[in-house]
């Protein structure tokens, strides 16, 4: 992720949302968003499936056999083997489905394996612990949500129950839906539980501007010396400055030259050329050390058309 | 250099550092290079977290965690107020924000947690909802006495209430002899085991959705657990209808007195959380709902163990034990093993458990 994306990004910024720590630090933090959450589980189902279809093979390989020579005999001949098998199965199904979701997100990280790869994960929406208990709530309501609306569809679809049954369904189909109702996209289980996914951040330390190149006012180039004024260092706020660092750190050469341009119209100077990037690290840092020290008295410049303090 | 071995010297060396700072015209750029390396040394810790590379991690990096975390946080709150290096800024906002999520992430996993929960979580929870619990109870039997009058004034509701897999061969056309049989013993054990796993994934998964249905404020929860009393209730109407009545409540009561209660707990579970999203009191509804969610899903843990010991008693016991005095004996153990467990272990709370 580029610092830049992290900046603004106005796609999300409607999942903005701050989360007060134990300590009364608030953290900007992410929603993750419904396609997030919506290719995380199915994710999760690929892996499950994947892995109750492994077992099924194993099974089938290890004691084949044995189930279909009982399969041939009567019921009321079955071996002690194929009763363990039996119960091996029925045991596994039963913690798998409730067991791979919990002891995921009790773990460490607080992600299944596919949240891991989407990048999301499971926290605490009052910004204390997320506790075990809520993790099991959460998953727990999950029979309602998928499991109960899954079986009503397929009882409507099978025409018993006629009309009576689609009803069913549609009123269980509110269950499926409860994220799209919700600015906060959580799904019947996190209400319940006191908890949302947010989006995991990673981003590196990008390097600091006003050591490097010009920043100190003389260009490495042609040895000029970039000294503003007062008069041409208060036409601009903290959002030019902001939108200034940008193209420093992108760094793409058009817009350097065009920001140059820009720059030099707004304080009256005369745009030269060859030397774009140096007149912009100077004016970066000089604005920077302006806006910076007028903050530490309290006057802030939010951008070019207000008034500092 | 090898970031495994020595985190802290990821970034620039100390020489370097010392020259940037004294290089650095803005004091906020200052401050930032000050306090880099601890930044630095917090995400090398975070990122071996993440990746579940925890053996990586020594001792002195755990311990230190918090303490990075709390700079790291302080280093935001001064950075808000004197930088505007926007970069540095979202840097540091998501280096907070991941070292929260580790901080305050779930603490222990899912075996210590159990310990936990056995050693008076249970019962705390238990306790916490008895009015849910005495409702549920009040409801079950309500609905035992409305199925059971219903049968005795037009045996047509038996049919109505029970299912025909479930009934077999046991009807109100029936004779006495016929029903006796399905109370008798069996023979072997053989088969008695997968009967048991059987029983228990259908009876949790019962128990598991009375619980989610509470989620639709309660009713759903309660409808459920009225319908199969009312079957439960048709089957000793059936059975006392033939003279059977001691025999019917000692068989039912080996695994009865641990499925049933289970059963209301699941219910009273699923009310819990539906009274407090209806009723939510002094707490604004989410907060509400969290707080009783938590309780409601101990007792939803508590209720697939109770489970676990149904299935092996209504497969094994039930099925091998016979006469009428030694299934109510087991019967009644259970229970008040049960209700002693709950309502009279009381130890003190550990920690900043819920």
């Amino acid at each position: 992720m580029s610092s830049a994306a992290a900046i603004d990004a106005p796609a999300n910024a409607k999942r903005r949302r701050q989360v007060i720590t134990p300590e009364g630090i608030s953290i900007p933090v992410t929603v993750a968003s419904r396609g997030a959450r919506v290719g995380a589980f199915i994710l999760d189902i690929t892996i499950f499936v994947i892995t109750i279809f492994v077992f099924h093979m194993l099974l089938i390989a290890l004691f084949g056999s044995a189930l279909a020579a009982s399969a041939i005999k009567d019921a009321a001949g079955i071996t002690g083997a194929v009763e363990f098998v039996i119960i091996i199965y029925v045991l596994f199904m039963f913690i798998a489905r409730y067991g791979y979701f919990l002891a995921m997100e009790l773990g460490p990280r607080g992600a299944t394996l596919g949240k891991r790869i989407v990048g999301i994960r499971v926290a605490s929406r009052d910004g204390g612990r997320l506790t075990a208990e809520a993790v099991i709530a959460r998953n727990l309501i999950r029979d309602i949500e998928l499991i109960l609306p899954l079986s009503f569809f397929l009882t409507a679809l099978g025409g018993e129950g006629g009309n009576a049954g689609w009803a069913g369904a549609l009123w269980v189909s509110v269950f499926i839906a409860f994220p799209f109702f919700n600015k906060d996209a959580m799904r019947a289980g996190d209400v319940v539980a006191g908890t949302w996914v947010l989006e995991t951040p990673r981003l590196k330390l990008a390097k600091t501007l006003s050591t490097s190149g010009a920043a100190q006012g003389t260009s490495e180039i042609t040895g000029a010396v970039y000294d503003f004024g007062e008069a041409e260092l208060s036409i601009y706020g903290e959002h030019e400055l902001q939108t200034l660092e940008r193209v420093l750190r992108d760094g793409r050469e058009e817009s350097i030259v065009a920001v140059h341009e820009t720059i030099c119209n707004k304080i009256g100077w005369r745009p030269g050329a060859g030397d774009e990037r140096a007149f912009l690290e100077a004016f970066y840092a000089q604005l920077r050390a302006r806006l910076e020290n007028d903050m530490r008295f309290g006057k802030r410049k939010a951008d070019k058309f207000s008034d500092a303090g | 250099m090898n970031a495994a071995t020595i985190p802290a010297s990821r970034g620039p060396t100390e020489a370097e550092a010392q020259a940037d700072i004294a290089a650095a015209s803005l004091r906020s750029d200052q401050f930032r290079l000050q306090r880099e390396s601890d930044w630095e040394r917090l995400d090398w810790i975070l990122t071996q977290m993440e990746k579940g590379r925890l053996r990586k991690i020594s001792d002195q990096h755990l311990l230190d965690l918090p303490v990075l975390y709390r700079t790291a946080a302080s280093s935001l709150a001064v950075a808000r107020e004197t930088s505007l290096d926007a970069a540095t800024l979202a840097y540091l906002e998501q280096l907070v924000q991941r070292a929260w999520f580790q901080v305050y992430g779930p603490r222990q996993g899912l075996f210590a947690w159990l310990r936990g929960f056995l050693f008076g979580g249970w019962s705390r929870a238990i306790r916490a909802i008895w009015l849910d619990i005495c409702i549920a109870v009040f409801v079950m039997i309500a609905g035992t006495a409305a199925g059971w009058l219903l049968c005795a004034q037009d045996s047509e509701w038996f049919y109505r209430l029970v299912p025909q897999e479930l009934a077999d061969t046991r009807g109100p056309g029936a004779s006495r002899e016929q029903l006796l049989e399905t109370l008798a013993v069996e023979n072997s054990a053989a088969g008695l085991s997968s009967f048991a796993a059987q029983l228990f994934t259908n009876n949790a998964g019962v128990a598991i959705l009375a619980f989610a249905l509470g989620f639709a404020f309660g009713i759903p929860s309660l409808m459920l657990l009225m319908y199969n009393a009312a079957m439960l209730g048709a089957f000793l109407w059936l059975f006392s209808s033939k003279g059977l009545t001691l025999e019917i409540s000692a068989w039912l009561s080996v695994h009865g007195t641990t499925e049933l209660f289970a059963i209301a707990l699941g219910g009273a579970a699923g009310l819990h959380i539906g009274r407090s999203m209806a009723f939510p009191g002094q707490l604004p509804i989410l907060t509400a709902m969290s707080k009783s969610g938590k309780r409601a899903a101990v007792v939803m843990v508590g209720v697939v163990i109770m489970m676990v010991v149904a299935a092996f008693l209504e497969a094994f016991a039930r099925q091998l034990v016979g006469g009428e005095a030694n299934r109510f004996l087991i019967g009644g153990t259970f229970l008040l093993g049960w209700l002693a467990y709950f309502f009279t272990y009381r130890p003190p709370a550990i920690g900043d458990e819920a």
